[in-house]
């Protein structure tokens, strides 16, 4: 088997704890001062990566895990935590604050990096959860002609490049296997991140970090969706208490629902 | 047909910029008015009923709608789907390897439908399939697709929530073949009536590739199916345990006819499968009644929930960010008040 050379793409999200605000203008969520981090998704991604070589679970070995972020100054941070993960370098492509990519030009951008960085397998995580669109590994997918594998919960390495993945789908799990190169996204159940410790955080500052813009793989930020506003959803008003359960059946069956 | 089409459209949306569009469109722009390829999904020959809202979504935009299928035996599924009223053509590919969806060779297989049909919007649900294919078929168009779309305001203007549906977006989209998925709850499935579309044969690419399908673990249940059920009982980390989660909710669901969810702290702790957890990375559920029992109400659960016509909740601490969504609240020990209710909804 082919020794696995791994890119994993990250993304710099607001942190999955803060309840995002809609910005006056209703252009936008306001992002400014607020906590961002790695999207949940990608430290999977990591994690996997790097559980993929310490397990040995891969016949051919583990020969490159290289995390590759598109985002502002800011995205160092996501690709540093990522080395203190355990992967071996960081590619930063530099995007300016709030000149968002789309996933298409993404996908793009990954298709030219994983040939230059010569990677056989890509492990994106399977939506970003500030746009929500879940579009990214697939388009890539596309754009290289590899194999595909989304959600998937588990992933096991056999002979002749075979690749087993387990898949989260509606109603339960699907297995679908494939040769490398492939893409995979994963979903929530395949790990469980790890946090890195200080001195693998320290360790990490010494790892290559090489800075790229789009222009360096011969893209422009084109924008085929544009964000014609950005709104609150409709609140939803708390009906209040009942004390007991004949007042939870009353109710409901006044309000219809029973 | 163009006609028909044009009235169609008008009707639905009636605005001056449509005719101004039609004024000022070339005639080549003219022969590509509006013609939407609406994806249908099935399992077995059977045609999967959740997928028919792509026709409801389809129709909203006016213009021509045509259906597509494939798989190993999609006769009988055609022909269901050719009873919808208002579909003009059912596209139907017969051939077992598409069967199971696998991306690799049903995105090529649907480009080139596409392509012959000079579609101008191509429509399928938010699904596990419809999430896994599209954004491959849309990138081999070279389009940006527009994911788990809520509302259509005109042919390129779409509405979608984003950060877990935290924020709701309107977006415009320039790209000339238009890919969306749609959120299955927001638009109600077409019902086969007695129409009958012409079904005719696809382009079949026959693909190669690497993938293949091994195996799937489906669970099983007698309950109506999670996304599209008119009742959910969900529950949380509360529950305690897998034993108790069943022998307080499987009661309570049966008793209301409600299908079963969870919250991802339940599915995590092994309460309950993991194709029950309802929210941001599960399913997203909008039926006349959810009751959630010992669930806090996370964002990320909300996401998943929040647009359900009646929301019940019972909860021990009174204090829990779900009693601010919940249109009727029950504080209590859910070990104590759910097998209550369970009674009383039995007997009444």
């Amino acid at each position: 088997m082919s020794a696995l050379r791994i890119l994993v793409p990250i993304k710099r999200v607001i942190d999955y704890a803060v309840k995002p605000r809609v910005n006056k203008a209703q252009t936008a969520v306001e992002t400014a001062g607020v906590k961002h981090s790695m999207n949940p998704f990608d430290e999977l991604s990591v994690e996997e990566s790097v559980r993929i070589r310490e397990k040995k679970r891969a016949p051919g070995g583990v020969e490159d895990i290289c995390a590759i972020s598109a985002g502002p100054a800011k995205a160092q941070d996501i690709l540093r935590t990522a080395m203190a993960m355990g992967a071996d370098r960081g590619i930063h492509v530099e995007v300016k604050e709030g000149d968002d990519l789309e996933p298409l030009t993404v996908a793009k951008l990954l298709k030219k990096a994983a040939e230059e960085q010569k990677s056989n397998l890509v492990i994106l995580g399977k939506q970003s959860i500030d746009d929500d669109a879940a579009q990214t590994g697939q388009m890539l997918a596309g754009l290289l002609g590899w194999p595909q594998a989304t959600q998937a919960s588990k992933v096991e390495f056999g002979e002749g490049d075979s690749v087993t993945v387990t898949k989260e789908v509606d109603g339960g799990v699907e297995t679908i296997r494939a040769r490398l190169p492939m893409v995979i996204t994963t979903d929530l159940r395949l790990n469980e991140p790890r946090y890195a410790s200080l001195p693998n955080i320290m360790k990490a500052k010494k790892k290559k970090l090489e800075k790229k813009t789009l222009q360096d793989f011969g893209l422009e930020n084109e924008k085929r969706l544009k964000v014609l506003k950005v709104t609150e959803p409709a609140p939803r008003e708390g009906g209040g208490k009942v004390e007991d359960v004949d007042g939870l059946i009353s109710k409901l069956k006044e309000l219809g629902a029973l | 047909m163009l006609t028909l089409a044009r009235r169609a459209a008008l009707s639905q949306r009636g605005t001056s910029s449509w005719i101004s569009s039609i004024a000022t469109s070339s005639a080549i722009h003219m022969s590509r008015l509006l013609s939407t390829l609406a994806i249908l999904e099935q399992r077995d020959g059977q045609l999967s009923q959740g997928s028919l809202n792509a026709f409801t979504a389809a129709k909203k935009l006016g213009g021509t709608v045509h259906g597509f299928v494939a798989g190993a035996n999609v006769s009988a599924a055609a022909e269901e789907a050719a009873k919808v009223d208002g579909i003009d053509r059912i596209i139907k590919v017969e051939n077992r390897i598409y069967e199971k969806g696998l991306p690799e060779i049903f995105a090529p297989l649907l480009v080139e439908n596409i392509k012959k049909g000079s579609y101008t919007h191509v429509i399928g649900g938010h699904t596990a399939f419809g999430k896994n294919l599209l954004p491959r078929v849309a990138a081999l168009l070279d389009c940006q697709q527009v994911s788990d779309v809520t509302a259509i305001e005109d042919e390129k203007t779409f509405v979608r929530p984003i950060y877990a549906g935290n924020a709701i977006a309107t977006v415009e989209s320039s790209d000339s073949i238009k890919v969306i998925t749609i959120r299955g709850t927001a638009f109600a499935p077409a019902t086969p009536d007695s129409c009958s579309a012409e079904i005719v044969e696809g382009v079949d690419p026959k693909a190669d590739t690497s993938a293949e399908w091994v195996s799937e673990d489906l669970a099983k249940s007698d309950r109506p199916d999670l996304a599209t059920a008119s009742k959910v009982v969900s529950g949380g980390r509360g529950l305690k345990s897998k034993e108790e989660f069943d022998k307080v909710m499987l009661p309570l669901a049966n008793a209301l006819g409600a299908a079963v969810g969870a919250s991802r702290a339940a599915v995590d702790s092994g309460y309950a499968d993991n194709s029950l957890q309802v929210g941001q990375t599960g399913k997203v559920v909008a039926p006349q009644l959810y009751m959630a029992v010992g669930i806090s109400g996370a964002i990320q659960h909300l996401a998943g929930m929040k647009d359900s016509k009646v929301i019940a909740a019972i909860n021990k601490d009174a204090d829990a960010p779900i009693f601010q969504v919940a249109d009727v609240g029950l504080v209590g020990d859910l070990f104590e008040k759910v097998p209550e209710l369970t009674q009383k909804v039995k007997s009444s």
